[in-house]
């Protein structure tokens, strides 16, 4: 693997944090399904009138060792669905600009790998469940009727294999959501939680989107099934399959499907999201390449460039002692290490940015070259979303939305940490709007989603300004050499070239719409509203630098019209 | 101790004007007023039973959906009585103003009118902007977002408003796309709003949801904290170093959350003394004196404190009986000093015109010459009453800036109360 070759201390890391937390998400799915199991199981057999021989019958089936059998299996389910999570999760959302665009992005070989995996799965998980359902559902063939020589012939148990087939549909549904409604995007939440009461806050959540979506694919499937089923009696008809006890069970088969792939990916989302913390300064130097410092500067492993974000943020706000570290000299020579190699990386972070929106910027002025640019844009998104390891040269710092959050930190690790905001999301709203058919009359695709893909790093960015600017309002009181002061102007001035550059990019036509809210999904959905979280804790970040310096700040060498716009910052005229 | 009697009497037919030399001085002509408002009245009748049956079927699935299905009397109000119940105004049914908020940074404050719409009023300026929108009725709760000049957060029956008003603009009539609508399910009507000290989240608490919710105001996406017991949570405050949340239950429980991994722990009012020795050894924030001064004072009829920003003055706004005649809500002002001990003495009581009674007050945040104190009164007038005097910090002692930020040096490693008796 390229990345590995070039930076080993960097994959080392990158395996003791990211890996090993995915192995304990799979680890703790696995301990659910027994759970999960028990409760499918007593839905399974109820039975109102019979409540004693309805618990008789659960406890002896849960003893029994096809239900053993049945639970191996699903631990195997389970294990392939924590490793596609692992291999398939991104940082930086894919909005496909068109119809053609999404089109490819579903017939790509992976993704056709992904979806024959989900259906196979699919089917397996169904075949367990009607296993144990048992009755009319447990096997596939039935002796149905007697030849004039007294050998009974099997027939093909038409309710068994409808439940099979219902699961690779829902397996290929799941597959494609996946990708319309970018399930493996992880973000960071606003607010730093354990990790247990985080789970139980979003079991009720995921309990529901399981339900509804058992539902819906049960419903297409049977209407699926209903015009495209050869099948012979008795589901041919409507009546057939409208029958209770059937859709019943096919219901909640498919919310036991749904519920553990969802738990599996909220317990991963929740595991490689958890803050880490990173050293400011190592005191050995093999655990140099593990200082905060260097991962910030981290360039091929995006998850622990947003870690390393979140966590500045979180120590510019929460850690007087780890900032006073950032403050710090170092021994001997007294040169600012740490802070300057926080502060350049923060500020390339948001000037980078900057750069991004401005050339967007300039190719919606002349229409012309905004197609060939969203072509690069879309493919430089496609090869971020496939993976977050591979190297990408021209990566856009995605600041996770959660980065907003953690930036509250007050370190003035102002790095200008480009707010990249996601500009993937504005993108990805228009790209989703046009799949539902609103048409654009501005350039396709290029324009109204250029803004989501420039935006897609944003989560980045404003945890990166948010911590920066955190740092540089702590650094008021708690600077003991004066560090900061240094580079004050710099980021002063990229900050407010980049408010302005944010500014001119809301002046777009369909920058500034809201994207439409869409109904309960797992799909991680705040990279759609990534700019607006941009421009906001870019303010935030500005007012607290103004507000804590105050008039002080008119002895900081900027240019003229940058002072203009801090006076407005400083009246609160903004 | 101390008792209301050690204050000096109130004159009854004089209106309070301001704070000079340490007293405070009267008029009997008052003079100009900032504000005045026609009470609006509306009436709907409805046959008794429809109401009576409709609120007990409401009361029924908030049971239902109220976590553990706890029985609470206030889930049998209405909505509109329940946000008159738990709202920071006094008589907040009939009262003219139904809200008030200061802004943190600039000489402008936002006002609630009984009509469901907003004003804005901006020293040096004649422009008033109003807010108007179709979601906005009953509100409740008002607060300008820190560090920032736009945006201000309104609670109001069925969700969350959050206005983005230009200051630079002239338009009196901003538009409804001004305005970002938050709402979830299950969590209305919301009658305590909080904006962290930091202005990243929104914290919004309604009487009915068990869960408060903390905002991600821009992403518009919010992280329910659910917490059995208490029965919904009325009333939200953070600490000014954005370390703890308070978070209040119409039962006789508050939880204190701190804000770093967001845990909490459960406060029951307290009773008796043991637990009061108890909080002196605590070292205790400015946040957590209040908590004390009203458990030394035992005053139980108080309905709303304001401490201004410089901690020398703190006004308690006592609430009167309606039924009795002599007995109208009042509000007494303390003098308050930190250090070197907590110090309390009585300053006077602030009266309105004839007739008028105090429903909310509130401290200008940053007022140059001593302390604003702003007094919405039941006649639908606002005053704002000065007090001058020096800060007793700037005279050799720590001054008040420095002694805060002493205070909230790494509260990250405080522990919360119950960790540090055990």
């Amino acid at each position: 693997m390229k990345c590995a070759c070039a930076r080993p201390d960097s994959h080392l890391i990158y395996f003791q944090v990211v890996i090993w937390r995915a192995v304990a998400s799979i680890a703790w799915s696995v301990l659910l399904l027994p759970v999960t199991a028990a409760v499918f199981v007593l839905l399974s057999r109820f039975s109102l009138f019979h409540p004693i021989q309805w618990i008789s019958d659960c406890t002896s089936l849960l003893a029994a060792s096809s239900t053993v059998f049945s639970l191996v299996v699903l631990c195997g389910v389970v294990l392939i669905t924590g490793f596609f999570n692992l291999e398939f999760y991104t940082l930086v959302p894919a909005i496909p600009c068109s119809r053609m665009a999404l089109l490819g992005t579903v017939l790509h070989p992976r993704q056709c790998v992904h979806s024959l995996v989900y259906c196979t799965m699919g089917m397996l998980v169904m075949w367990c469940a009607s296993v144990t359902i048992g009755g009319r559902y447990s096997t596939l063939g039935t002796p149905c009727r007697q030849s004039e020589s007294g050998e009974v012939v099997t027939c093909l148990n038409e309710y068994h294999l409808f439940i099979l087939l219902a699961g690779a549909f829902m397996g290929y549904s799941h597959s494609f959501l996946g990708v319309v409604q970018n399930m493996y995007y992880v973000s960071f939440q606003p607010i730093q939680q354990y990790k247990y009461p985080r789970f139980k806050g979003c079991l009720p959540m995921v309990v529901k989107c399981s339900v509804i979506q058992a539902l819906y694919s049960a419903r297409n499937f049977a209407a699926f099934y209903f015009f495209f089923g050869n099948s012979i009696q008795p589901l041919d008809s409507l009546t057939g399959l409208l029958d209770f006890s059937l859709l019943y069970h096919l219901s909640i088969s498919g919310t036991f499907l749904y519920l553990t792939w969802y738990l599996t990916v909220l317990l991963f989302r929740i595991c490689v999201t958890e803050a880490y913390s990173f050293p400011v300064q190592s005191t050995f130097t093999e655990d140099a390449e593990q200082s905060l410092p260097k991962v910030l500067a981290e360039k091929n492993t995006l998850v622990m460039k947003f870690l390393a974000l979140q966590d500045l943020a979180l120590l510019s706000h929460h850690s007087l002692s780890r900032r006073l570290e950032v403050f710090s000299l170092s021994q001997p020579g007294g040169h600012a290490h740490n802070w300057n190699a926080i502060s350049r990386e923060c500020l390339s972070l948001l000037s980078e940015l900057t750069q991004r929106l401005v050339a967007h910027q300039d190719a919606v002025a002349s229409n012309g070259r905004v197609k060939s640019q969203s072509a690069s844009s879309d493919t430089r998104s496609a090869s971020s979303s496939s993976s977050g390891k591979t190297p990408r040269l021209s990566v856009p710092l995605r600041t996770p939305g959660s980065v907003f959050k953690s930036s509250v930190g007050g370190a003035n690790n102002a790095l200008t940490a480009p707010f990249t905001p996601d500009v993937n999301s504005p993108f990805s709203s228009p790209a989703i709007r046009r799949l539902v058919g609103q048409q654009d009359r501005q350039s396709p695709c290029f324009g109204t989603e250029q803004s989501p893909h420039i935006m897609r790093r944003g989560p980045k960015l404003w945890s990166a300004s948010t911590g920066l600017s955190h740092l540089v309002a702590a650094s008021f009181s708690e600077d003991q050499f004066g560090v900061v002061q240094t580079t004050l102007p710099n980021v002063l001035s990229c900050l407010v070239v980049l408010l302005e550059a944010v500014d001119r990019h809301f002046k777009l036509p369909h920058a500034s719409s809201k994207p439409v809210r869409t109904i309960c999904s797992m799909g991680d959905s705040t990279y759609k509203t990534l700019r607006f979280a941009l421009r906001a804790a870019l303010k935030t970040a500005i007012y607290k630098i103004t507000t804590t310096f105050g008039e002080h700040l008119n002895a900081v060498n900027i240019s003229t019209e940058h002072r203009k716009r801090l006076q407005q910052f400083l009246e609160f005229k903004d | 101790m101390c008792s209301l009697g050690v204050f000096p009497a109130p004159v009854t037919a004089a209106q309070t004007l301001l704070e000079r030399n340490n007293e405070l001085l009267s008029a009997l002509h008052p003079g100009e007023h900032p504000q005045t408002h026609e009470p609006l009245s509306a009436c709907v009748s409805v046959p008794r039973f429809l109401a009576v049956g409709s609120a007990c079927v409401l009361a029924l699935l908030r049971w239902a959906s109220s976590f553990h299905g706890s029985l609470f009397p206030h889930l049998t109000l209405s909505s509109d009585e329940m946000v008159a119940e738990f709202s920071q105004m006094l008589d907040w049914s009939d009262s003219a103003l139904r809200s008030f908020a200061w802004h943190p940074h600039t000489d402008k404050f936002a006002v609630a009118l009984l009509d469901d719409s907003i004003r804005i009023y901006k020293s040096n300026s004649s422009a008033t902007p109003t807010l108007k929108h179709r979601c906005q009725r009953s509100v409740c709760a008002l607060q300008w977002k820190p560090l920032c000049g736009s945006a201000l957060a309104v609670a109001c029956q069925s969700c969350l408003l959050i206005w983005h008003v230009d200051p630079t603009s002239l338009s009196t009539r901003p538009s409804s796309g001004c305005a970002q609508v938050l709402s979830h399910p299950g969590h209305s009507p919301i009658t305590s709003i909080a904006w962290s000290p930091t202005g990243s989240l929104l914290v919004s608490a309604s009487p009915v949801d068990t869960a408060m919710m903390v905002w991600d105001v821009a992403a518009e996406s919010a992280v329910p904290l659910q917490r059995v017991g208490g029965g919904g949570v009325t009333y939200l405050s953070w600490s000014p170093d954005g370390s703890r949340l308070l978070a209040a239950t119409p039962s006789a429980l508050f939880r204190v959350w701190e804000t770093r991994m967001w845990t909490c722990e459960r406060w029951p009012c307290l009773k008796g003394s043991c637990q009061v020795r108890k909080l002196r050894k605590l070292s205790i924030t400015v946040f957590e004196l209040m908590y004390a001064f009203i458990y030394f004072f035992k005053l139980t009829f108080f309905s709303q404190t304001s401490w201004d920003p410089r901690g020398e003055r703190l006004a308690v706004l006592l609430k009167g009986d309606s039924q009795a005649v002599n007995h109208p809500s009042v509000i007494a002002v303390f003098k308050t000093r930190s250090s070197p001990v907590f110090e309390l003495l009585p300053c006077g009581f602030v009266m309105g015109e004839a007739g008028a009674e105090p429903r909310f007050m509130q401290f200008h945040p940053h007022f140059q010459h001593g302390a604003l104190l702003t007094v919405c009164w039941s006649d639908g007038r606002i005053s704002h009453v000065p007090f001058y005097f020096s800060s007793a910090g700037l005279l050799g002692g720590d001054s008040p800036q420095q002694a805060l930020a002493s205070n909230t040096a790494d509260h990250s490693s405080n522990k919360l109360y119950t960790e540090q008796i055990s």
